[in-house]
């Protein structure tokens, strides 16, 4: 196939994964979204076939090798459950940045199969364009191996800081810089394959200072380096499917990023240098002597429901962790069949990534017509009668309106105090992710229920 | 003077990050998290390179290390091309709308 056949091919693959995105506008159109995707992946496969044209020895072990890593993914697509779609995702990430690092690796050991030139002369610009594919693949592998084992627990999702933690992430970033240009000078592999060494580096110390609630932002932020890993591969190709590609998940990734900085109101460099929990605020919990609380059980939390006219329910990450989601739906249809009118409120960092409370609603069945944003319900609350607050906390805080000493003040949060009566369950009075007291737990509207947040619904599904 | 193609590409990729950055805020948030398991499967787009990696050079040296990189980068993207799209269908079949 001649070179000016494939590169329209691939531009055509490259519109339609513009076509994927533009189908996410709505549910509806998502599906045939995804199609296009789809498409879009298995013309560039064919069209990079029949371009190098080699069915020789080695077209075999690829199909077998294609097959057999499809064979895992699907695997993993059916197995794994919902709730653990955060985890799988930085996984994906991580998988993405190590493919960048591979083939930047094949390039610069035999850049001729790419016409870039030849060894210990290949072209500047493909040289710095491969080395910065390869620096950002190995930082997004890194990153999203750290991301991957605090969202699934293995390591603990508490901040790791240490002194000059930045000063270190600088240095090694400016070493980098050097490297790629003694690189392009000498062409020497030993820097090559330093820049990689340093970039897995820098990949740990950039997420380890992270976590918890920041934890959708670096999502987001890993999303975004695996994309510009993809284009900077994508100019050392000079492949067009792969440079789109590339830009359009780079930007996707740095919007999701900053929806999810806006949600919590903090700039993108607050959340990278980290530790929102992790310094001064967790001081005042000596100075917080045993206000009233009301607690309730399940009959209570029932009996407020049924004779309630409208409810909102407001999910967190709480209620990911006890996978709560279908106990809850079956709350809802118990009241709707009480004539209540319920819906659901989503903040937007509601959960480990963005969307994740949509999806696990989804799952439960729970039609998304029911499901609004924040900005979308925040007015209802002061109409409705019941707020059912499950495994949200920090998101529902009013002290975010009151008070400007708070850490959180000035952070978008859900007016959940202003409904007649706040429902709110949760296992203890132990504080958020913010380290900071909730005050909606001490409102005379609210009635807490003190258990796990599946055992209470479901014994309120009971007592309905 | 002759346009250096590589200022066409930088066309292409400036002109995608626009693309990207309006197509990207008409999402809606309810799909922001399919949003990310489908960016993650169209960036495994990089296994055309793995593949001109694995195919590259003589055939009777298949697995010359530069080819077991392709091989391995192959498996890579495979895992995220099928995982990737699988999962996203799989999350988009569940968002349904209210029976009337």
């Amino acid at each position: 196939m001649s070179a000016n056949l494939s590169a329209l091919f691939y531009l055509i693959s490259g519109i339609l994964f513009i076509l994927a995105l533009r189908g996410l506008s709505s549910p509806e159109t998502s599906r045939q979204g995804n199609y296009f995707g789809i498409s879009g992946m298995a013309i560039a496969i064919i069209v990079t076939f029949l371009s190098v044209g080699n069915f020789g020895g080695g077209f075999i072990y690829v199909i077998i090798f294609l097959l057999l890593g499809g064979a895992i993914g699907a695997f993993i697509a059916f197995r794994i459950p919902m709730t653990a779609m955060p985890e799988l995702v930085a996984g994906f990430h991580s998988l993405v940045g190590l493919a960048a690092v591979f083939v930047a690796i094949a390039a610069f050991l035999k850049p001729e199969a790419f016409s870039l030139g030849v060894v210990g002369d290949i072209k500047l610009a493909s040289l710095i364009e491969m080395s910065l594919g390869a620096a950002i693949g190995a930082i997004t592998f890194s990153g999203s191996i750290i991301a991957f084992l605090k969202l699934r627990g293995i390591m603990s999702g508490a901040p790791i800081v240490f002194k000059g933690q930045h000063l270190v992430n600088l240095l090694l970033g400016i070493a980098i810089l050097f490297l790629i240009y003694y690189l392009c000078t000498t062409q020497s592999s030993n820097i090559f394959w330093s820049i990689v060494v340093l970039s897995f580096i820098v990949g740990v110390l950039l997420i380890i200072p992270i976590g918890g609630a920041d934890m959708p932002v670096v999502i987001s932020m890993l999303n975004s380096y695996s994309g510009w890993a993809a284009a900077g591969i994508g100019f050392t190709l000079e492949n067009s499917a792969l440079i789109i590609t590339g830009a359009l998940v780079g930007s996707s990734g740095a919007i999701l990023s900053y929806i999810m900085c806006k949600g919590m109101n903090r700039s993108f460099f607050n959340v990278i240098l980290g530790g929102w929990g992790a310094n001064e605020q967790t001081l005042k919990a000596q100075d917080k002597e045993q206000k009233p609380v009301k607690s309730g059980n399940a009959d209570d939390a029932a009996f407020l429901m049924k004779n309630a006219s409208s409810v909102i329910i407001v999910p967190g990450y709480g209620m990911a962790v006890a996978q709560a989601q279908h106990a809850l739906r079956e709350m809802v249809d118990a009241l709707k069949k009480n004539g209540v009118k319920v819906s659901y409120a989503i903040h937007p960092v509601a959960g480990r990534m963005p969307g994740h409370m949509n999806v696990l609603l989804a799952e439960a069945n729970v039609p998304y017509d029911e499901v609004f944003e924040l900005e979308e319900i925040n007015n209802d609350f002061a109409n409705c009668d019941v707020a059912y607050v499950i495994g949200a906390n920090d998101v529902t805080n009013p002290v975010a309106k009151s008070d400007p000493q708070s850490p959180i003040y000035g952070m978008p949060v859900l007016d959940v105090e202003k409904s007649k009566s706040v429902l709110f369950v949760k296992r203890s009075l132990s504080p958020g992710y913010a380290g900071i007291d909730n005050d909606l737990f001490y409102r005379d509207n609210t009635l807490m229920l003190f258990a796990d947040a599946k055992k209470m619904t479901e014994e309120i599904v009971k007592s309905l | 003077m002759e346009i250096d193609p590589f200022i066409f590409r930088l066309s292409i990729f400036i002109l995608s990050i626009f693309v990207g950055y309006y197509v990207v805020w008409s999402v809606t948030p309810s799909l922001h998290t399919p949003l990310m398991s489908v960016t993650n499967a169209i960036s495994s787009v990089i296994i055309v390179g793995a593949i001109i990696a694995a195919l590259s050079g003589s055939t009777q040296n298949i697995f010359d290390v530069s080819n077991i990189f392709g091989f391995l980068a192959i498996i890579l993207a495979a895992i995220n091309i099928f995982g990737g799209f699988l999962v996203t269908q799989r999350m988009l079949q569940m968002y349904k709308k209210k029976k009337k």
